[in-house]
């Protein structure tokens, strides 16, 4: 009798597990910034869901989850990109030179001073498309690297160019802040878009939409996409597919940088500025979001809506601490715990799993 | 000098082939061949050199030295998706699948159908990818199942499935049921032999004179890298294979070594 009617438990207790467990693989993240909101409503039912604070979140949030897409796309593929937040840094200086030739530092020789002052500074249709180009350049130098050099994991790679990218970044700027950019530069990070004459959103938000939305359809719905899944999933599997696994690679690490250099225009145009210190750092809550948003280190795992909550779940967390008037120390000790919890909850996902299988 | 008899022309053959790695020789001199809807069954100890020459079939590794034939014409595979495109499909031992991906997805993995151009046609690849399998008997719950969430079998079917999706000629397979279950082996072995009705020839790499003795029409042996014998499934018997596998001939072989390795 026992034995009986525990085993039709377990029977039911399976069927929901397996109908609920997909479910939770693809959502679960999700039922986190929930929660999330209404701890946030619970706690300042006045400010928290306001229009201006939403926003104010959306704004913040955005060149976090732009740098995560990047990064997500090369952790489909087990690996990292460590360099992003050098990217970052490198493409909003390279544009803030471009309009200020007069900060060109002295190190640089007086005739290639004059070459660059008679074409400089380059009108704003030009500059918008620096950051990103520059992004994009940054990734392809990362790519080849780890696919050319055979270095033993991107790890390798990315912390070198990290060191490099920075350093560069330093060396055409000194070492200083450029302030002062065209407004229409400074659209996407710094416009807000009236929708009613109450409402208007920022522009940067619409930016993050359309991006993971293109990026969605990357992944899910091209041929490079599937091949980029597959590659994290056995690497061996899509070279004998045929899959030219070194070029996919590249192109990988190339739109980590694309997404990158449009992070460093989206805050450039925020801080209506170039500063070196932009992007400190910032590699770490990138893959911070990456890993709540339930992507895995071992790669093939995640999807772009994951990533955009895990962006979102830092976000409201830093909001509501501010909010709180947290000190900002305890912001970092809460993100550490929230990344080992949702990697915790992962792995007891996985044992459930696994042992469902047996 | 009877390797490509006048009657029928091998489906694939390989003439002398040579592959070194650095110093080491991992083949000297092999010859194969394999007949349209023939099973061949290559037997050898670790490190005999069947794998190497089973990736410079599928064209995975370039030879050395030697050459390749496909229905009688001279070939070079620049890489697997050359051998792929001239109807060389192999089925690898680790099985090569991506376990996150669909058993659509990988069945057509590298060869998508396309809607428009740039969009993957996920609907026209779950239909054929079904239509393929009804066709080998493999039965599945769905082909939008993971493939991480099949049985060893299953999986040894899928990667089968898509060796065989795009008309193969030749499907060569390394070690298909050393990982399976003892009643999936059957199912696997049950494949092999379809195949073959369907015309398909087949390479078959294994170790289980169970299943070599099972599915194949003839059995050759490689040993330190070269050809050592080969038979006829009807001349030959489970010991005198074993013996060719740690490099003994007796007397009863003679005969098909002078005929094989002239």
């Amino acid at each position: 009798m026992a034995t009986s009617s525990s085993s039709t438990l377990t029977a039911r207790e399976q069927s929901v597990r397996v109908r609920l467990m997909p479910f939770i693989d693809r959502y679960g993240v999700l039922l986190v910034v929930v929660g999330m909101v209404l701890i946030g409503y619970a706690l300042e039912p006045k400010v928290f869901l306001s229009f201006l604070n939403i926003s104010n979140i959306m704004n913040q949030i955005a060149f976090n989850a732009l740098l995560a897409l990047g990064v997500f796309v090369v952790i489909i593929t087990a690996g990292i990109d460590l360099s992003v937040g050098s990217i970052l840094v490198l493409s909003m200086m390279s544009m803030a030179l471009m309009a200020h030739p007069e900060k060109i530092p002295a190190w640089v020789p007086d005739n290639v001073r004059m070459a660059l002052s008679s074409v400089l500074p380059a009108p704003w249709y030009v500059l918008i498309f620096v950051p990103p180009i520059i992004g994009v350049l940054c990734g392809m130098i990362n790519g080849w690297g780890l696919t050319k050099l055979r270095l033993p994991h991107p790890f390798i790679m990315t912390l070198g160019t990290l060191n490099i990218f920075r350093g560069v970044s330093n060396l055409i700027s000194g070492g200083v802040p450029i302030s002062d950019l065209p407004d229409q530069v400074r659209w996407a990070g710094y416009e807000k878009i009236a929708i009613t004459p109450d409402i208007d959103i920022p522009a940067s938000m619409l930016v993050l939409i359309v991006t993971f939305g293109l990026m969605s359809l990357f992944l899910n719905h091209t041929r490079i996409g599937r091949h980029i899944y597959a590659i994290g999933g056995n690497p061996q599997a899509a070279k004998v597919s045929g899959i030219n696994v070194d070029r996919t690679l590249v192109v990988v690490y190339a739109l980590c940088g694309l997404l990158a250099g449009m992070a460093g225009l989206l805050l450039a145009g925020r801080t209506n500025s170039g500063f070196p210190n932009a992007g400190l750092g910032q590699e770490l809550d990138a893959i911070s979001a990456v890993i709540i948003g339930g992507a895995s280190f071992f790669g093939g795992r995640g999807n772009v809506l994951g990533v955009f909550a895990g962006a979102l779940v830092i976000g409201i967390m830093r909001n509501l601490l501010n909010l709180r008037d947290v000190p900002v120390f305890w912001q970092q000790i809460l993100i550490g715990v929230i990344i080992i919890l949702v990697v915790y909850f992962d792995v007891l996902r996985r044992k459930a799993g696994s042992g469902r299988e047996s | 000098m009877n390797q490509t008899s006048s009657t029928s022309i091998a489906a694939l053959e390989a003439r002398g082939i040579s592959k070194y790695f650095g110093a080491v020789t991992a083949l000297e001199d092999v010859n194969l061949h394999v007949m349209p809807g023939e099973v061949l069954g290559v037997v050898g100890d670790n490190g005999a050199g069947k794998s190497t020459l089973m990736k410079v079939l599928s064209g995975l590794h370039s030879a050395s030295k030697g050459q390749l034939f496909v229905g009688g014409q001279e070939v070079h595979f620049s890489g697997p998706r050359a051998a792929r495109d001239r109807g060389i499909e192999m089925v690898y031992q680790d099985l090569a699948l991506a376990g996150n991906l669909r058993i659509d997805e990988n069945i057509f993995l590298g060869r998508e159908q396309l809607r428009g151009g740039i969009f993957i046609n996920h609907n026209a690849n779950m239909r054929k990818a079904q239509e393929h399998l009804d066709k080998l008997k493999i039965h599945v719950k769905s082909v939008s199942q993971r493939v991480e969430e099949l049985s060893g079998g299953q999986r040894q079917a899928v990667a089968i499935a898509r060796a065989t999706a795009f008309d193969a000629k030749v499907v060569i397979m390394d070690e298909p049921t050393a990982a399976l279950a003892i009643k999936e082996v059957r199912k696997v072995l049950d494949l092999i032999k379809d195949l073959k009705n369907h015309g398909v020839s087949v390479i078959l790499i294994s170790h289980r004179m169970d299943d070599i003795f099972y599915v194949c029409d003839r059995v050759m042996a490689l040993f330190r890298g070269r050809n050592f014998a080969e038979a006829p499934l009807t001349q030959t018997d489970r010991n005198e294979v074993i013996g060719w596998i740690m490099g003994n001939k007796n007397q009863t072989s003679e005969t098909s070594e002078s005929h094989d390795l002239n």
